[in-house]
């Protein structure tokens, strides 16, 4: 069977069973519905293994299908690519997906309502998300990928939304779409510029035209080139969670726990990242615009890691955890480092997608507490979440061999070893990385160790979740060990295993290299000052689990505030919140909208009656100049004339014998007059 | 190809009025059966149209001509290309469709009301098949008359204001674009010696740019008052809030791509010079970009359901100007697709206000709240819509938002950068409306056991979700019916323009020799 021709089938999939869960899911068993919700993305799943297979089989791998014309003005088709980097993504995409959606259907069992509490709902956007997602990986052009982008935006909102009913959710749902938009504009604009300059906008002859000579690297000048990098990643920063557009995901916590896991942590959150490498070509030609990624990500990561430091919600410090692990993998995007950051994008779905699930399973027996502050002891009550939690706090602090250690590690080394990376990038990574183990050991030494400090009637319920949620955690968990290993690094010598990773995506981020013909020399590799890195890294990630260890297990301070003079900012998220709503909501769209709202009913709409009324006032006018003047003259000559004829009157009297009265009296007065004249 | 079916599909509805006229008032029943007969008859004519109609060919289709006033130059003469053809055939689906909702709604004097509904199926098929401007101009002022007694006679509190307004701003339009109809008659009958509105005669004239742009600024507020461009926009929120529910989507969906038409149909081929002149297009270009983003923050913050979509109108509209002066392919043929769109998205946008209308008669957003728990259906039918309307890719309002930016980016950066912001707020009003009616809990009493949409609302609200996304995903057929007329224009436009500009720059250096 060849599986490289159906490849447009693997997006297909879900999107039947979403289909068929949204139109006919109120008549849908549940059974039923656990079937297909999962049972698609598992398809998915096997058509991408066996297209996978059959790539890593062929001497170019690439491969491109493409359905029909979908924007024939800009040469988008409905078309489909499969090659190295698009495999990673469909792989990540459909194992980490698929195991969510088993994990959800034991998640969302408790879910009341009607119509098995929105159980459909829920699976039927999951797969529709999972559709958009896929499209989004393998779209052969960006307005493809834009659909897909845009898709995957509507299916957050949607599952942001999920519990409607609550305020808080649906404001997080439009602040998510809105705040996406955003970026969304300049990648809209980015697109147009790229179209402009290269004539197309499918990936393949986006980088042939590239890296032909019409293009030269824009290195020390902001050309026409940076701009269109720098719209893009605009919208990579919506789409990723990054300064300055990265306030919507802590909110989209609102969501059901197996979404965060899926949407905002392992997937949908890394597409800026995805953008970005395929874009390798053109970040390639443009070093001010990596600088700025580079900067822009590392800010990300250490902004948000300080505010993980004191948020006391389970989820909300993994969700500021994502922000700042997406900030690592754009650092590593803007020093050139392409497959480093799409190896911690892969290693973070395992290790990110556990941790939320994990939380899930937690939060699922604790009756649904959030707070931290009243957890504590569940070590020995839910011994699977435990444990698998335990290797994911150990692999997000970057212990080896685990998975994040390899690649986390891999980052710091380029952002310092790379031509476009310096030792501040490093330094702030490395700082970020000690940030990162202490907030994920609060998190566990909170949670899981100590006494319990929850009431007494959570404590009765505590139970560790059902099988179809451990299983996909003891799953993730392996992942989060092994997965880093198919890219240890060259100082670990030959393992067979060496690298692996890098010489898989080779094919594709030889685009960035044939693009910059050989501009920057490759890196000077010096092994003794990757060993020393190392070394640091690893006792920054000991010194911050200790560290932890010592305030909340120890002291047990867990109401301590903690980063002293900073905390009330910290507590706060750097008021960042406050000033865009102050900004946007409140100014823009509300103050704006409302000045003109205003000016819309006075002065335009004004104008119109004003016109209308300036009309009746004249035409008021006229009639009293046409009644009292006009109409005034003929009555004033009528007047005149009846005024005049007035004497005359009396003798118009109309009767024959008068007229003959005065006739005969007229004849009289004649003859009277001669007679006396005589 | 001579054939007598744009007289067909023009004349059905007006011949289903005059059936109508003689059924007995009483009978009310069957006065909508036979409404509703005719005005699917009517778009039953328009499909071998869209069968037979040849993409490839230049030029118009399906021509007819018959000598009316032969000593006025006055023609029948009709004939539509692709522009013509999708704008005709949205009307007549669109009519059936206003028809077919109205039969539980409108409750007195149905006999005049459907009377006046088909007079103005004719009146619009008119306006888009016409090629003599003063057949054009009869059908453009006919549609008048039948939409304003549809919004005084079967409108809301303010019927009267609005209908009144509508109809003299529109009317003080067309009367100004009258003149100019005439300066081109005139001028052609000095040049060539006989009286004529062939608009296939007129565009041979060769009229200096100075009274070009003259007769350009006559046809535009005759134009830019239809479509609405900002500022002869206040009327329309009028007219919509106050129109019954079908009169709304017939006046979205329909009434104001008229004034887009007359642009593209009359001012650019017939207006080359002036069209591409410098200071018309930034005019034009700054109205519609003040259009897209005033229209959507104006539409921000309205407290009425249907004023705020009747706003939205405004936004989108923008977009369908910003395209047509964009003077390329893909903001012309962007702007057509999207004139579809926003009659398909704004027509099912009114038809869900009109719905909750029927239910509460009130529209005011804040009588509303968590409708999704109690109308889940028409929660779906809603968001759908409103995707469609913010331009979500995959429905109908991104293809055409998408190619008429690529447009404007192409004709200028700065046109794309500032129109771009409007796609932001158009999902943002639509969203925060969408939370404020359909989500949260049910707060307010007379909202609890409202029933949800019925057979009737149904098939309504599908044909148009189908199509919605049918356009979303597979656009090409209609950028294929699309191309030649589009690239006619364009070219057309360009050719005079840069005639003049290189016999301009002959003569320099002529002189400068």
């Amino acid at each position: 069977m060849n599986f490289l021709d159906l490849i447009w089938l693997i997006p297909l999939i879900p999107l039947a069973g979403a289909a068929v869960m949204l139109f006919f899911g109120r008549r849908l068993s549940m059974t039923a519905i656990r079937a297909i919700g999962p049972g698609m993305v598992g398809l998915s799943l096997l058509l991408s293994l066996g297209a996978v297979a059959q790539l890593a089989g062929l001497e170019k791998k690439s491969h491109e299908v493409i359905l029909c014309q979908w924007l024939p003005l800009i040469g988008a088709d409905w078309g489909f690519l499969l090659d190295p980097l698009s495999s990673v993504m469909i792989l990540v995409v459909t194992v980490v997906g698929f195991l969510i959606h088993v994990y959800a259907t034991g998640y969302m069992a408790h879910e009341h309502g009607p119509y098995h509490g929105g159980y459909y709902r829920f699976f039927g956007y999951m797969n529709l998300f999972v559709f958009f997602m896929l499209t989004l990986v393998l779209a052969n052009n960006y307005p493809l990928l834009f659909v897909g982008w845009e898709g995957v935006g509507l299916c957050s909102y949607l599952l942001i939304g999920f519990y409607f009913h609550k305020k808080s959710a649906s404001d997080a749902a439009n602040k998510a779409f809105i705040v996406n938009r955003i970026g969304d504009a300049g990648f809209l604009l980015g697109m147009f510029f790229l179209w402009t300059a290269t004539g197309s906008l499918r990936f393949t002859e986006v980088n042939e035209a590239l890296a032909s000579a019409r293009f030269a690297p824009e290195a020390g000048v902001f050309g026409l080139l940076s701009l269109t990098a720098l719209l893009l990643f605009v919208g990579a920063t919506g789409k990723s969670a990054q300064i300055p557009l990265f306030v919507w995901l802590p909110d989209a916590m609102e969501g059901p726990t197996p979404v965060s896991a899926l949407i905002h942590a392992a997937t949908m959150v890394t597409a800026g990242v995805y953008m970005c490498a395929r874009s390798n070509a053109l970040l390639a030609l443009t070093p001010e615009t990596s600088h700025i990624i580079a900067a822009v990500g590392a800010a990300t990561a250490i902004l948000a890691a300080s505010i993980g430091l004191v948020q006391n919600d389970i989820k909300r410090v993994l969700a500021y955890s994502t922000v700042s692990q997406l900030g690592y993998m754009f650092v590593a995007v803007g020093v050139g480092a392409y497959w480093a950051a799409i190896f911690h994008l892969y290693t973070h779905a395992f290790f990110k997608a556990l941790l939320f699930l994990g939380a899930g399973s937690v939060i699922h027996a604790m009756s649904g507490e959030q707070d931290m502050r009243r957890m504590g002891g569940l070590k020995d009550k839910i011994p699977v979440t435990f444990r698998t939690m335990f290797v994911a706090s150990l692999t997000i602090a970057g212990i080896p061999p685990l998975a994040a250690f390899f690649s986390k590690d891999e980052i710091l080394w380029q952002a310092w070893s790379s031509p476009l990376g310096s030792k501040a990038l490093w330094t702030v990574g490395w700082i970020t990385a000690a940030m990162t183990a202490f907030y994920m050991w609060r998190l566990m030494f909170m949670t899981f160790y100590g006494e319990g400090r929850m009431d007494e009637r959570t404590r009765h319920h505590i139970h560790e979740s059902p099988r179809s949620m451990t299983v996909p955690l003891t799953v993730l968990a392996a992942g989060s060990v092994v997965a880093g290993w198919i890219g240890m690094p060259k100082v670990f010598g030959e393992t067979g295993f060496q690298q692996a990773f890098e010489r898989w995506l080779e094919p594709v981020f030889e685009a960035a290299a044939r693009a910059m013909h050989g501009a920057h020399e490759a890196a000077h590799h010096d092994a003794t000052m990757e060993w020393a890195l190392m070394g640091l890294s690893i006792g920054v990630a000991i010194g911050g689990i200790l560290i932890a260890r010592h305030v909340y297990l120890r002291l047990q301070e867990h109401e301590r505030p903690t980063g002293g003079a900073l905390y009330p900012v910290l507590y706060n998220k750097w008021y960042v919140d406050e000033v865009y709503n102050a900004l946007l909501v409140e100014g823009l769209a509300k103050g704006g909208g409302g000045a003109m709202a205003r000016f819309d009913a006075a002065v335009v709409d004004g104008g119109v009656n004003g016109t209308a009324w300036t009309t009746r006032l004249v035409s008021k006018i006229s009639i009293w100049y046409d009644t009292w003047i006009v109409d005034g003259l003929v009555n004033l000559g009528a007047f005149t004339v009846r005024a005049l004829s007035f004497p005359v009157r009396f003798f118009q009297t109309g009767f024959i014998h008068s007229y003959a009265l005065m006739f005969l009296a007229g004849v009289l007065a004649i003859f009277g007059y001669y007679w006396w004249a005589r | 190809m001579t054939s007598n079916l744009l007289s067909l599909v023009l004349l059905t509805p007006l011949a289903g009025l005059v059936v109508l006229l003689f059924i007995p008032r009483e009978k009310t029943a069957l006065i909508k059966w036979w409404a509703n007969l005719t005005a699917a008859a009517g778009f039953l004519v328009s499909l071998p149209l869209l069968v037979r109609f040849d993409r490839a060919a230049e030029g118009y289709q399906f021509v007819e001509k018959r000598e009316w006033i032969p000593s006025l130059g006055v023609s029948y003469f009709l004939g539509i290309d692709g522009i013509s053809l999708l704008l005709v055939m949205l009307t007549t689906a669109m009519g059936m469709i206003a028809i077919f909702y109205s039969w539980d709604v409108i409750k007195t004097r149905e006999k005049e009301y459907y009377a006046m509904f088909l007079l103005q199926q004719t009146g619009m098929i008119g306006v888009f098949i016409s090629l003599d401007f003063l057949l054009f101009y009869i059908f453009w002022e006919l549609v008048l008359v039948p939409m304003y007694f549809i919004i005084g006679v079967w409108g809301g509190p303010r019927k009267l204001y609005a209908a009144i307004k509508f109809f003299l701003y529109t009317l003080a339009g067309g009367v100004l674009m009258l003149l100019g109809i005439l300066t081109l008659y005139f001028q052609y009958a000095a040049q060539y010696g006989r009286y004529t509105f062939e608009i296939t005669e007129l565009m041979k004239l060769n009229l200096p740019l100075g009274m070009q742009q003259w007769v350009f600024w006559a046809f535009f507020l005759g134009f830019a008052i239809k479509v609405p461009m900002f500022p002869f926009h206040t009327w329309l929120p009028d007219a919509h809030t106050e129109a019954p529910t079908a009169g709304s989507v017939i006046l979205a969906a329909v009434l104001l791509k008229m004034g887009t038409y007359g642009f593209i149909r009359f001012s650019l081929p017939l207006l080359p010079r002036a069209s591409a002149d410098q200071t018309i297009v930034t005019v034009l270009i700054v109205l519609s970009l003040i259009g897209i983003l005033y229209g959507a923050l104006v539409s921000l913050m309205q407290q009425d359901w249907k004023k705020l979509v009747a706003y939205s109108s405004v936004s989108h509209l923008g977009f369908c100007t910003l395209g047509i002066f964009a003077l390329n392919e893909a903001g012309i043929a962007g702007s057509v697709i999207q004139q579809l769109n926003h009659g398909i998205s704004t027509g099912m946008l009114f038809l869900i206000v009109g719905v909750i209308y029927e239910r509460r008669h009130t529209r005011m957003i804040a009588e509303y709240g968590g409708l999704a728990h109690v109308m889940p259906n028409y929660a779906i039918v809603f968001a759908f819509a409103m995707l469609s309307s913010a331009g979500l890719p995959l429905l109908n309002g991104f293809v055409g938002e998408f190619t008429i930016l690529q447009g404007a980016f192409q004709a200028n950066r700065w046109w794309a950068a500032f129109a771009v912001p409007g796609v932001v707020f158009g999902a943002a009003y639509l969203l925060w409306l969408y939370q404020r009616t359909m989500f949260g809990e049910v707060t307010n009493e007379k909202n609890k056991g409202l029933p949800d949409l019925n057979w009737r609302e149904w098939a309504v609200f599908v044909p148009l979700m189908i199509w919605a996304l049918s356009i979303g995903v597979y656009p090409k057929p209609y950028f294929d019916i699309l191309e030649k007329p589009v690239a006619q224009i364009v070219h057309r436009v360009h050719q005079t323009s840069t005639a003049v500009a290189q016999a301009g720059g002959t003569a320099r250096e002529a002189i400068s020799r």
